[in-house]
């Protein structure tokens, strides 16, 4: 089995559905910081039969409404000496501006910099957004 | 009621009260044109048409010439900055400090949306890709009130492109507003109306909504027929276009079991939608429909600088 150990002090993304550990891995620019940071991948889990795991040992901003439209069933674990101060959850969020890209091939915010559409979330389920230019629904 | 320096973008930026009172002075115009001839004589409209549009910039240009006001502007893109990569915002920064007030046209999707926010004065969508045309709803709205004496409880069929018509796009998502209307939403499979539009019409209006592909199915039941031009410029792909472009053809026989008092209505042009054998049928309104357009566009620019 392998181990890796805990972290005395930082962060550790946990329930990660397994497959978006690379994506958040990414999206934190992981790769490019000069502390010690941990991916795990395919861990075994009871409650989602397997999921990845990033520890980071530091303090770091994370963008929670980017996490959460990547995975919002993630965990996240603050630690400090040791034990877990505080767990945060994250979910989609209701409003997202600028993270991602409407799917109408004609609205203004593909073509215009100035354009930067506002999405609203109009079903969870789906993850299903409305653009506020075009009014158009990109799915995530 | 006050609707000065307001924007019009999508026809819900409006109250049912304030459309009203943009069709009660439209109607007025109409039977005392003089008494408006000089309430914009200080003002300029800006017509900023990407895309070309005879009907839509005529109707806006003589509506505020009837005014006694100016216009400026272009009605290709090809001869403004867009073709040097201008982006929208700042040419509506630009031009509204030469004029009072702008249509814009514009082949993409919420490019008049995108120039409110950045126009210091009032900005009316006229028409963006296939999106909305809320000027055009004014038009349809007038015409139904003027000739049907009421908007409220009428059968709806909308027939032809209901995937790219901004026209009918606008013009349900409005009068699913209104009493007691149900919609015959016809339309070849491949064209059938955005989802996102049926949803909202279903879920914010509990408008009642019917789909086929055949107009004879719902043609004897209906107080409106809303027939539209399937759009060449819409299709990425010709043989696409070729192969609905014949769709619905409306003929006098098609016809004449169809109610006596209901409306035939176009937002022109048309191109083989409508057999000119229909034009002779009282039923036929969209010659009145696009002159009603001219007094709907004067009553909206009028409010929105606050003239009237």
């Amino acid at each position: 089995m392998l181990t890796v150990n805990s972290i005395k002090r930082g962060i550790v993304i946990d329930h990660i559905e397994s497959g978006n550990g690379l994506k958040i891995f990414e999206k934190l620019k992981l790769a490019d910081v000069e502390f010690p940071v941990v991916l795990l991948m395919n861990v075994p889990s009871e409650k989602l039969g397997k999921k990845d795991i990033i520890k980071i040992q530091d303090e770091i901003d994370l963008d929670l409404t980017m996490l959460g439209l990547i995975d919002p069933n993630i965990t996240i674990n603050i630690i400090e000496d040791d034990k877990i101060i505080e767990k945060k959850k994250v979910e989609l969020p209701k409003k997202v501006k600028g993270l991602f890209k409407c799917d109408n091939p004609r609205c203004i915010s593909n073509s215009d910099n100035y354009a930067v559409p506002t999405f609203t979330l109009v079903d969870k389920e789906k993850v299903k957004y409305k653009c506020s230019y075009c009014d158009d629904f990109t799915y995530l | 009621m006050n609707l000065k320096g307001k924007h019009l973008i999508d026809p819900n930026d409006f109250t049912l009260e304030e459309l009203d009172q943009i069709f009660k002075v439209a109607q007025d115009m109409e039977k005392h044109p003089k008494k408006y001839s000089e309430i914009c004589k200080s003002k300029i409209l800006a017509t900023l048409f990407y895309e070309p549009s005879t009907r839509t910039r005529l109707s806006f240009e003589s509506a505020m010439l009837r005014m006694g006001g100016n216009i400026l502007g272009f009605a290709d893109a090809t001869t403004s900055s867009v073709s040097k990569g201008e982006s929208v915002a700042d040419t509506v920064r630009v031009v509204s400090g030469y004029a009072d007030i702008i249509v814009m046209r514009h082949p993409k999707e919420g490019a008049p949306l995108l120039s409110s926010e950045y126009s210091s004065v009032p900005v009316i969508n006229g028409g963006d890709g296939g999106h909305q045309h809320p000027t055009q709803t004014l038009t349809d709205l007038l015409t139904i009130k003027n000739l049907k004496g009421k908007i409220d409880d009428n059968k709806v069929a909308l027939c032809g492109d209901l995937k790219y018509g901004r026209t009918v796009h606008s013009l349900i998502k409005t009068l699913a507003r209104y009493k007691n209307m149900s919609f015959y939403l016809v339309s070849p499979p491949q064209l059938k109306l955005p989802t996102y539009i049926k949803e909202f019409v279903k879920n914010e209006y509990n408008a009642e909504i019917f789909e086929t592909s055949y107009l004879e199915e719902v043609i004897n039941e209906v107080d409106i027929l809303y027939m539209t031009r399937i759009q060449r410029e819409r299709f990425f792909n010709e043989e696409d276009y070729l192969k609905l472009k014949n769709s619905y053809i409306l003929t006098r026989d098609k016809i004449k079991d169809a109610k006596e008092d209901m409306l035939i209505m176009h937002p022109l042009p048309r191109v083989n939608e409508i057999d000119y054998s229909v034009d002779d049928d009282k039923r036929a309104v969209y010659f009145k429909q696009a002159q009603y357009g001219v007094y709907v566009r004067m009553s909206l620019m009028a409010h929105l600088l606050g003239v009237v």
